[in-house]
């Protein structure tokens, strides 16, 4: 058979199946959290962040931003919030959060590690969603009453996520769990 | 996991290990960040003075800083009331009803209450008074 002329063939490279893979990581872990019920809308574990996290310290800052977009990207695909403001608040959140991991990153390593990134991704995650919320969704200072809440809220889960990207960090640099593509 | 308390200290001294010196210093940075928007952003209700009316005229203005007791005037008699560090209320009125001594103490800015028939009223002022009413 001649090979056509108009045919496109993606030739995906290992980093791009290494993104994917940790993109249906990171999603599958946002759907899983959809369903947990929560007090208040804006106050979520966000499970993702360990997947990001973890990229961010293996492979470099421009995957996490590839997979913390797509998650960002395909979990409101899945989840029906396409566009909905629950959509844009989560999009400011995470490139508020990966610019700060772009800056955290340099942290000395001997004395910061994960849980550093971890609380400070977390904080700016709740700076750029209320940054959103006031200019746009609520245009009211009303919104600021919450933010000891959400301060609390990412200073606790900032904490267990960035202890759970640490410990896989570790488990997952045996140089068989490398083999395996982890 | 079980929970005695030796398995359960060995359990988060495991997670501990994870911690780093500057980890510890961005979580103690963290909770001051929490504490001090407590203490920024829910401190609005707190009232600083009291406003008070009779037959539509201001009669007083009063801190509430300092405890007092004021006598006053309306057409059935005298309306006490009574003023105490962050709080107010109208001890006694000469009114049919007493809705406004009911009421009780007041301690939040934006808190109003009316002696109408006696044509006084005692309000909570503060630096952002919450509503009274909202609509969307």
């Amino acid at each position: 058979m001649t090979p056509s002329t108009t045919e496109i063939i993606l030739r995906p490279s290992a980093e791009d199946h290494r993104v994917a893979r940790h993109a249906a990581a990171a999603i599958v872990l946002t759907v899983a959290e959809a369903a947990i019920p929560l007090p208040l809308p804006g106050v979520k574990p966000g499970l993702a962040n360990i997947i990001v996290l973890v990229v961010l310290a293996r492979w470099g800052w421009r995957e996490a931003v590839w997979v913390a977009l797509l998650r960002v990207l395909v979990s409101s695909l899945l989840l029906g919030q396409f566009l909905a403001p629950g959509f844009f608040l989560s999009l400011a959140g995470s490139v508020a959060s990966l610019a700060v991991l772009g800056l955290a990153m340099h942290l000395p390593g001997r004395a910061f590690g994960p849980v550093s990134q971890s609380v400070l991704a977390a904080f700016a995650h709740i700076g750029g969603q209320l940054v959103v919320a006031r200019a746009w969704l609520v245009p009211h200072d009303g919104v600021f009453y919450l933010v000891p809440v959400f301060a609390l809220a990412a200073t606790l889960f900032g904490l267990v996520n960035g202890l759970m990207a640490a410990r896989l960090l570790q488990e997952t640099s045996s140089p068989t769990a490398q083999q395996a593509g982890v | 996991m079980n929970l005695r308390p030796s398995a359960l200290r060995q359990w988060l001294g495991a997670w501990a290990a994870y911690l780093k010196a500057g980890d510890l210093l961005v979580l103690a940075l963290a909770l001051v960040a929490c504490g001090l928007s407590v203490v920024t952003l829910w401190q609005g209700g707190r009232p600083d003075r009291a406003v008070i009316k009779s037959g539509g005229r201001v009669f007083a203005e009063v801190d509430l800083t300092v405890p007092r007791i004021l006598e006053v005037p309306g057409p059935l008699g005298a309306t006490r009331i009574e003023i105490q560090p962050g709080r107010a209320r109208v001890a006694a009125d000469p009114g049919p009803r007493q809705y406004c001594v009911r009421q009780g103490w007041l301690s939040r800015a934006g808190a109003v209450a009316i002696c109408a028939p006696n044509q006084v009223s005692l309000a909570l002022s503060g630096g952002n008074a919450d509503y009274d009413s909202l609509n969307y």
